[in-house]
């Protein structure tokens, strides 16, 4: 019989089954995967609906440098983490630990330049005045994500704000990407926290195109934490199973290794729909 | 009376394999391991049958939860604004007085009840019972597989179900109370229904459906994984019980059609608690005062995403039914299931189809030409399927020897009673005639009959069938009986007025059940008579739920003293879950176990016995 | 026949014109329904009865021999078909898509706006034109955030008193909308309803072909207050339709509040 394993054993847990010609966490890996596109696909689906439906959707407000450079870390990281399989399919555990090491360092820097990105939108504000003007700008000092209530705020003590106004919209996205510094430095304005009806700073709430990109971006940031936090498992404390069992260990490297893959591969399309078009 | 002495071909009641382990009722299941401790076995285990049960317990208390809910609803709607007895002061103790002053219950608990009796069955009850207890306990069991392919994703899986129920309970208690917006949870209203709170009722819904969402994808994850890698040598698809058959398209169900869910879930999430605008259009005025946020949302997006997850979760409530009545009555008519292929093929239609028929729930939002045509079609298209497995069902019956037990009678009273529920379906998925009947009581009577005598029947059904399973005891067969006669009796009671409200144009989620709009002086509307149904509705709803008495006493008193089983295969059935031990061990099969044959080979000519078990080899 | 249906099916008396069609549809419908139940429930009575344990104590393993049922399945797709395309989509493209609708010349034209807990109802006034509107405007004495600099508003008639008049035998075309969460406008005895929805505004005609006070049912859960969210139409002789409109006072409250 086949079937010969102790019965409490559960089958095919390292071995192909021979007709599936799969092991049961590479089955599981790829169901769940296709849940994950389900789940991808209903945000780009909203996104496509939304979008249509718009009046007016705004461009130019991420930056595209950070952007690119973010999808280079991961495309590099997707080739990384196959040399790191691959290296120990060929049993040389050294190589392995070091593509593996440097996955996770990549997956890392992808997030550092993430935060960076997040924390320009939320020290980035939209205010409007009682008399209806509307301004974008910065708040001296770039204070991080007040809103109208934080003016209010006894806490905060605020009278006054100095607002530095953007320049023009699509020449400061740009700017302030590359500059810690506040970009429109030419002039200044004091406001009082009296004339100030409303003040938000860029984000979700902000606007749709703004709610997408934080809602889809944010999630994918959960995948890639839960990505890294798993290939840096198996770098580290996970990889003594190399020694009790490499067959097991070399499957599960695969298992999360394809799933690493699928989380650049929403990369790819999240790249191009919210920086680009 | 005896379980399985039936007709003249009595022969061995047991298979050879079974007979060797006799009265493993009592005997401790072998072990190769040490006796784990009572929470490692109990609480935290990770064996598919100790979680299935888990599941099992934990879905039952919801039921009667859910059921309670719409018992206490049911007063209102017939006693519109008088104060519940006893129960009223007890609501405003624990609810506050906002919710229920001097006992009577105000339209926010109305329809927070509404909500969360829609949600509790659906999600915490029913699903969980047909899936995460019945598919958990009996899908490796009946492929011959030791256990699940991930049993620690499975207690994972039962314990964010846990959890996610908790958070909805936890909802009834916070202040402003449980979300009030329907199971539906339309946008706008789902957001600005309480304003005042920002963790608010609907706020802790969409954390709990997020968790349970989490928690059916690794459950249908684990059954499909299971399915597909763990059937017993021998056994080929078309071997499958046809039980494993819906289990495994309702998990590929749940698999690709929550996630939209978990979306949309996500984006009002942030609606309600960030302040983002994705089910909000611009423009809103609530209150008189235009509301402070960016707008550019869409209302009618929200209804998407929900539905393409609401219907195919409609098929998810009835397929494991259909799967269980299945069983049940090869069993009991003693002959194999005619048509198991049209079976096959028709719960796999069912499947798919049901993924492209979303729309039919928003006929009414202003929709065109096209879309309507296309989705009125498939509509129509996918009654078929279950026109197919309904009349494969029925013929089933015909040259059987059919045996009256409890589960049989539950099984068969499911039905006409789908039955009822289907066609009634179809004059909703006609766009030109649900314009009237959009979100009438017609519609609730729809879906009731689906999912109350419904599934409900085949959940019971299937609790009586593999009670001596789980048990190694009988359920009494007495009260059995009394439970489905009047169970029976009172679902009609409930729900067949209904579609007389519903073709009046009595609406659903009336807190005062229609008074409003009843009949007056020179206007047309709701007649006295659909009126007075609303209390011999709430009387038959109440008998029902004391009808429930018999089944709890009976569930728990038989565990300890229930008529043993004869056997490990007391009803004398095919299928592999019956060749093992009772309860089964941890492991389930003392030995491997091979098939060599169908799931339902019952009175096959020239044998002694009129049963062949799957694993019992040819030369038997 | 139109009677006997409607008392047959315990429907709302029927006072529209296109009515008619849905409410034969509702009964060819239900006669395939009860067939179907009837057919296959005396079948089931029968083998219940035929093959108890007692009659056949030998199960026959094959069963049925016949192709009866296959048939009987393409029967139901066949008469699905033909009422969803021969009476189905042909009522729905009549009444529920915008391009086919009477011309706005020869109808009544208004528009139904639903909020948390009434409707309001606006008509062009005598320009015919309906003046812009924005939520920017939206204050206590204006619901709806009309623009009063606009010269085609300044005729609009608003009804803020749950109540739409509507002329007999003439077409009205209805542009529902919401202003705050989805509602849904319906009135049983003219078979219509729509759903309200914020953000947009959806179109649906009817011609009442009945003078009388009918009620209108907000169909889709709003809130608290849902299951009072009443209003009336009142279906007027056309005669007095116009003497009803000529006493509407156009935002009668405008003076005071603006300038
Ligand atoms: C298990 C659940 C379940 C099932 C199986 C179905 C099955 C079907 N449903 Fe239902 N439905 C719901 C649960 C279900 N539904 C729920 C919960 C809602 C409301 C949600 C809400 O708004 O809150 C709903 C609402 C709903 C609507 C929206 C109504 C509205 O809001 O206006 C529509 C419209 O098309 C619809 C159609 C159908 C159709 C065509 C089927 C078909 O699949 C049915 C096919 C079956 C048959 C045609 C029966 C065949 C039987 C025989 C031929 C023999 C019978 C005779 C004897 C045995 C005697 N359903
Ligand atoms: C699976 C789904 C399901 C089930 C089973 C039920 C079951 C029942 N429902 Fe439910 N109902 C819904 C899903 C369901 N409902 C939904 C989705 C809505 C719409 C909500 C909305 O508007 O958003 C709704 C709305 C709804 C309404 C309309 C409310 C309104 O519009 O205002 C009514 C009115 O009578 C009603 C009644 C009932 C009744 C009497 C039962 C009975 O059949 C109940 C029968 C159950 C029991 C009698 C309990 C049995 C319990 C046990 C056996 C426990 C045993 C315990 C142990 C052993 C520990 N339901
Ligand atoms: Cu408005 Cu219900
Ligand atoms: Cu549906």
């Amino acid at each position: 019989m086949t079937h010969a394993v102790l019965s409490e054993e559960i089958p095919y847990t390292v071995e192909a089954r021979p007709d599936t010609g799969l092991f049961n966490a590479k089955l599981g890996i790829w169901l769940f995967l296709a849940s994950e596109v389900m789940l991808f696909g209903a945000f780009f689906s909203s996104y496509i609906m939304l979008r249509v439906g718009a009046t007016e959707w705004p461009s130019g407000l991420l930056s595209v440098p950070m952007g690119t450079f973010n999808t280079f870390l991961l495309a590099s990281s997707t080739i990384t983490v196959v040399m790191a399989w691959f290296s120990l399919r060929l049993g040389d555990f050294s190589k392995f630990k070091l593509y593996q090491g440097v996955t996770v360092l990549l997956a890392v820097a992808f997030l550092v330049v993430k935060g960076f990105e997040y924390r320009d939108k939320l020290t980035h504000y939209w205010v409007r005045l009682a008399d209806g003007t509307e301004l974008t700008g910065h708040i001296e000092g770039r204070p991080f994500n007040w809103s109208t209530a934080t003016l209010h705020d006894p806490a905060f003590g605020l009278t006054e704000i100095v607002f530095h106004p953007d320049a023009g919209h699509a020449h400061a996205a740009k700017g302030e990407a590359t500059e810690a510094a506040p970009v429109a430095t030419h002039h200044s304005l004091k406001l009082p926290v009296s004339q100030i009806e409303r003040l938000e700073s860029f984000g979700p709430w902000h606007n749709t195109f703004l709610a997408l990109y934080f809602t889809m971006t944010g999630l994918h940031v959960l995948h890639v934490m839960g990505g890294a936090l798993v290939l840096a498992y198996f770098w580290g404390p996970g990889s003594r199973m190399w020694k009790t069992d490499p067959r097991r260990f070399v499957n599960r490297v695969e298992v999360s290794g394809l799933f690493w893959h699928f989380v650049d591969l929403v990369w790819i399309f999240l790249f191009p729909t919210l920086y680009l078009i | 009376m005896p379980t399985c002495p039936f007709g003249p071909i009595g022969g061995p009641l047991m298979s050879t394999t079974v007979a060797s382990h006799p009265g493993a009722v009592a005997e401790p299941a072998p072990h190769t391991h040490p006796e784990p401790g009572f929470l490692r076995k109990y609480v935290f285990s990770v064996d598919h049958k100790v979680i299935g049960i888990q599941y099992g317990i934990t879905a039952l208390v919801f039921l009667f939860l859910g059921f309670s809910l719409i018992a206490l609803m049911r007063w209102q709607l017939a006693y519109p604004g008088q104060p519940i007895p006893v129960i009223g002061r007890l609501l405003e103790w624990m609810l506050g007085p906002e919710m229920a002053s001097q006992g009577i219950m105000s339209p926010d608990l109305y329809n927070s009840f509404g909500a969360m009796h829609g949600t509790i069955m659906i999600f915490l009850g029913v699903v969980p019972l047909a899936v995460g207890a019945f598919g958990n306990y009996l899908v490796p069991l009946q492929i011959g597989a030791p256990d699940m392919a991930f049993p620690k994703l499975n207690a994972a899986s039962y314990w964010c179900y846990f959890v996610g129920g908790v958070v909805m309970l936890a909802s009834f208690f916070i202040p402003g109370g449980a979300a009030k917006s329907g199971w539906t949870s339309y946008s706008p209203l789902a957001v600005i229904a309480d304003m005042a709170h920002r963790w608010d009722g609907q706020t802790f819904w969409l954390l709990g459906m997020v968790i349970l969402i989490t928690s059916s994808l690794l459950g249908s994850i684990n059954i499909i994984t299971t399915i597909i890698q763990l059937r017993a040598p021998g056994l080929d698809w078309m071997r499958l019980p046809f039980f494993v058959w819906a289990q495994l398209v309702t998990s590929f169900i749940l698999l690709l059609a929550f996630p939209p869910l978990q979306a949309a879930g996500l984006m009002q999430f942030m609606d309600n608690v960030v302040g983002t605008s994705f089910f909000l259009p611009s423009g809103l005025v609530v209150a008189g005062q235009p509301l402070e946020v960016s707008g550019g949302g869409s209302a009618l997006l929200w209804q998407h995403l929900f539905w393409f997850l609401a219907h195919p979760e409609v098929y998810v409530l009835i397929l494991p039914a259909m799967g269980i009545v299945a069983e049940i009555i090869a069993n009991n008519t003693r002959k194999p299931l005619w048509g198991y292929k049209s079976l096959v093929y028709g719960s796999m239609a069912i499947g798919f189809i049901s993924f492209l028929v979303w729309a039919h729930h928003m006929y009414l939002t202003g929709m065109g030409q096209t879309i309507s045509t296309f989705f009125q079609t498939t509509t129509m298209l996918i009654s078929i399927p279950s026109v197919i497995i309904l009349t494969a069902l029925l013929v089933s019956l015909w040259g059987g020897s059919i045996r009256f037990n409890t589960p049989m009678l539950f099984a068969l009273s499911f039905l006409p009673m789908f039955g009822i529920g289907g066609l009634t379906g179809l004059p909703l998925g006609l766009g030109a005639t649900d314009i009237q009947l959009h979100d009438t009581y017609y519609v609730i009577g729809h879906f009731h009959y689906v999912v109350a005598p419904g599934t409900i029947f085949a959940l019971f059904a299937g609790i009586y069938y593999w009670y001596p399973k789980v048990t190694g005891r009988m359920m009494n067969e007495f009260w059995g009986r009394v439970h489905w006669a009047i169970s029976l009796l009172c679902m009609n009671l409930i729900f067949l007025p209904m579609f007389i409200q519903g073709l009046e144009g009595m609406h659903r989620r009336m807190y005062d059940g229609g008074a409003t709009y009843a009949a007056a002086e020179g206007v047309a509307g709701l007649s006295q008579l659909a009126l007075k149904l609303n209390v011999s509705i709430s009387h038959a709803a109440w008998l029902l739920g004391l009808a429930q008495i018999p089944f709890i006493v009976n569930f728990f008193w038989s565990i300890r003293h229930g008529r043993k089983a004869e056997s490990d295969n007391p009803w004398c059935a095919t299928t592999l879950e019956w060749a093992t031990p009772t309860p089964p061990p941890h492991g389930n099969f003392p030995e491997p176990v091979a098939v060599y044959r169908g799931p339902y080979e019952y009175s096959v000519p020239g044998r002694p016995r009129d049963y062949l078990m799957q694993h019992e080899p040819d030369q038997a | 026949m139109e009677t006997t249906i409607t008392k047959l099916l315990r429907l709302p008396p029927l006072v529209s014109e296109h009515g008619a069609a849905i409410d034969r549809l509702l009964l060819y419908i239900h006669l395939l329904m009860f067939v179907l139940f009837i057919g296959w429930g005396a079948y089931f009575l029968y083998v219940l009865w035929r093959f108890h344990q007692r009659r056949q104590p030998k199960a026959d393993p094959i069963g049925a021999r016949t192709h009866v049922s296959s048939y009987l399945e393409v029967g139901v797709a066949v008469v699905e078909g033909i009422l969803l395309f021969g009476l189905a989509l042909p009522i729905w493209s009549r009444t529920a898509i915008a391009s086919n609708f009477p011309s706005p010349e020869e109808s009544t034209v208004v528009r139904v706006i639903g909020r948390q807990f009434n409707w309001m109802a606006r008509y062009p006034g005598p320009d015919g034109v309906f003046g812009r509107a924005s939520p920017k405007l939206v204050g206590p004495d204006n619901p709806l955030g009309i623009d009063r600099d606009d010269p085609a508003a300044a005729d609009d008639i608003l009804l803020e008193s749950s109540e739409i008049v509507v002329p007999v035998d003439k077409p009205v075309i209805a542009y529902v909308s919401s202003l705050d969460v989805m509602h849904s406008f319906s009135v049983k005895p003219l078979r219509v309803t729509q759903d309200a929805i914020p953000g947009l505004s959806n179109p649906v005609w009817f011609k009442p072909v009945k003078t009388g006070t009918y009620q209108i049912t907000c169909a889709q859960l709003c809130g608290n207050g849902h299951y009072s969210m009443r209003g009336f139409l009142r279906v007027l002789p056309q005669d007095e339709y116009e003497q009803w409109l000529a006493q509407q006072s156009p935002r009668a409250a405008d003076t005071s509040g603006y300038e």
